[in-house]
């Protein structure tokens, strides 16, 4: 006879949610940031999407094959690396630029660790800075929206964070303008609104905690009010946090489940690492924006985080 | 002879200085800018190793045991003075582009690392085809990094430009990209070592 008793591990209550479906509800988040810097810098953005994520899903199938192990492009985990990294190139670069970003991003960013869920550092970001040390000239040449640009096709500006580095006061960007995106910048970071409605779908379904994004935009405020460039107290912390990468930095790419902290304790020690090596870079570093550089640099920190903010186990000293 | 043939080849594969031994790192990362760079150490470190390790193999029933490295050191140190004044008195340019890192042989893990592990307990023949080896594998590691990071870090190879409109991997010519090459590289031969056995 069957035994109808069923032995079997805790925990016995199932929710159903896998990796993979986690992965694409972050993709689909990540949709709207995309479509605005599609309508925001046309259809030379959309091409650099879709190359970029093409490029990543093939070079992850393709490593996969070679050192056979199970294919796994459709988990969606590859789909969102593609994305994040071609939202942080500018509009107009090369076509080989995304292409070559997402393959580095896959093969050395994550592959070469041994796949989804052991990579130290988060594989956009990594991307993102090879392509920043070796090809800066495409990396920071930004263009105007298309509607300031009429009757050419595109035309350069510095984004904002970068005038700013350069002491040109910026009277003439309002903050409505950043909030919409109506500035020069990475495809996926200039609307700041709709990178707030994905991010607003992740917290409310529970896929992100708000420790890391929170922690983070309000280290950046803070640091950026109290050391501005218009003398203490006196910062325009509503600048720095409308302009830059800090939002999609900070909701999309801070909180990657595997290069972030377990524990919300250390995912606030996590945010607020990130807020200030971030106000660092922009206020005295030599570029810019610091967000890419920030997460690196609080990712390989990870570990350490981790082993301080282990929850004592129930019984043990 | 076949025995000789041995200890030479193991330092180009089985025991290669750079890529398996993961001796002597500091000069292979700072300079293997260039193809020109890369030989012109390689050459250098290969004259040292060889000269070092027959003075040591001959020299090692009396030296005593507690001064052998200070003794290894002034033979290393001697051979690597006559590499930098010759380099100095015919090929000044490849001296400033190597700069510091020619003295800098005197440390170089390789060397010491032969004359304690090697010259020291095997005959001079012996020490004579190992230190060759050792050194034409630190050569051909040193030729394939900065092959690597010429050709793709500059486009260019020996200098020259090769293919036009090629826009050059910048991150490969700075340190990082050393770094990056050289973990590639360690990485790539121990998949083939452990793919034999």
């Amino acid at each position: 006879m069957k035994s109808r008793l069923i032995v079997s591990a805790s925990p016995h209550l199932h929710k159903d949610e896998s990796v993979s479906r986690i992965m694409w509800m972050v993709a689909i988040a990540l949709i709207p940031a995309g479509a605005a810097g599609v309508f925001i810098f046309g259809t030379g953005a959309l091409r650099i999407i879709i190359l970029g994520v093409a490029s990543a899903l093939a070079t992850e199938g393709i490593l996969q094959a070679l050192t056979k192990r199970k294919v796994s492009i459709l988990d969606g985990s590859a789909v969102i690396t593609g994305l994040l990294l071609a939202y942080n190139l500018p509009p107009k670069v090369p076509f080989w630029l995304p292409i070559i970003g997402s393959f580095f991003s896959i093969a050395i960013g994550k592959q070469i660790f041994g796949g989804l869920g052991q990579n130290i550092f988060n594989p956009a970001l990594v991307g993102r800075v090879f392509l920043m040390a070796s090809w800066p000239k495409y990396m920071t040449t930004f263009t105007q929206p298309l509607r300031a640009g009429a009757g050419f096709d595109a035309v350069t500006s510095a984004t904002p964070l970068a005038a700013l580095k350069e002491g040109k006061v910026l009277e003439s960007i309002s903050k409505w303008d950043l909030f919409l995106g109506l500035r020069a910048g990475c495809i996926g970071e200039v609307c700041i609104f709709a990178l707030l409605l994905g991010a607003a779908f992740l917290l409310l379904r529970g896929y992100i905690s708000w420790h890391i994004p929170v922690t983070y935009v309000f280290t950046v405020a803070v640091f950026t009010f109290i050391f501005g460039s218009r003398g203490l107290f006196a910062g325009d912390w509503l600048f720095h946090i409308l302009s830059g990468g800090l939002i999609l930095g900070a909701f999309f790419m801070a909180t990657d489940y595997v290069t972030s902290p377990l524990t919300y304790k250390g995912q606030v020690i996590f945010g607020i690492g990130c807020g200030i090596i971030t106000a660092i870079i922009r206020l005295w570093g030599g570029y810019p924006e610091g967000v890419s550089y920030a997460i690196l640099m609080m990712n390989a920190a990870t570990p350490i985080i981790d082993r301080y903010t282990r929850h004592r186990v129930y019984g043990i000293k | 002879m076949k025995k000789f043939f041995n200890e030479f080849l193991k330092g180009i594969i089985k025991e290669n200085p750079t890529f398996v031994l993961a001796l002597g790192l500091c000069p292979t990362l700072a300079v293997s800018i260039s193809l020109i760079n890369g030989i012109g150490m390689g050459i250098a470190a290969t004259f040292v190793l060889l000269g070092s390790n027959i003075i040591i193999s001959l020299i090692k029933n009396i030296v005593p045991d507690r001064v052998r490295i200070p003794c290894f050191i002034v033979v290393i140190a001697t051979f690597v003075t006559i590499v930098e004044m010759t380099m100095k008195a015919y090929s000044p340019a490849l001296n400033r582009a190597l700069g510091i890192y020619v003295p800098l042989i005197v440390v170089n893990c390789i060397v010491l690392g032969r004359a304690e592990a090697y010259a020291q307990k095997n005959s001079v023949l012996n020490s004579l085809f190992d230190g060759l080896g050792m050194g034409v594998g630190f050569t051909l590691a040193l030729l394939l990094i900065s092959g690597i990071r010429e050709i793709l870090g500059a486009g260019k190879v020996f200098g020259f430009s090769v293919v036009k409109g090629f826009e050059p991997v910048f991150v490969l010519g700075m340190p990082s990209g050393a770094l990056l090459v050289i973990g590639l590289l360690l990485g790539f031969f121990n998949l083939l070592k452990n793919r034999k056995i």
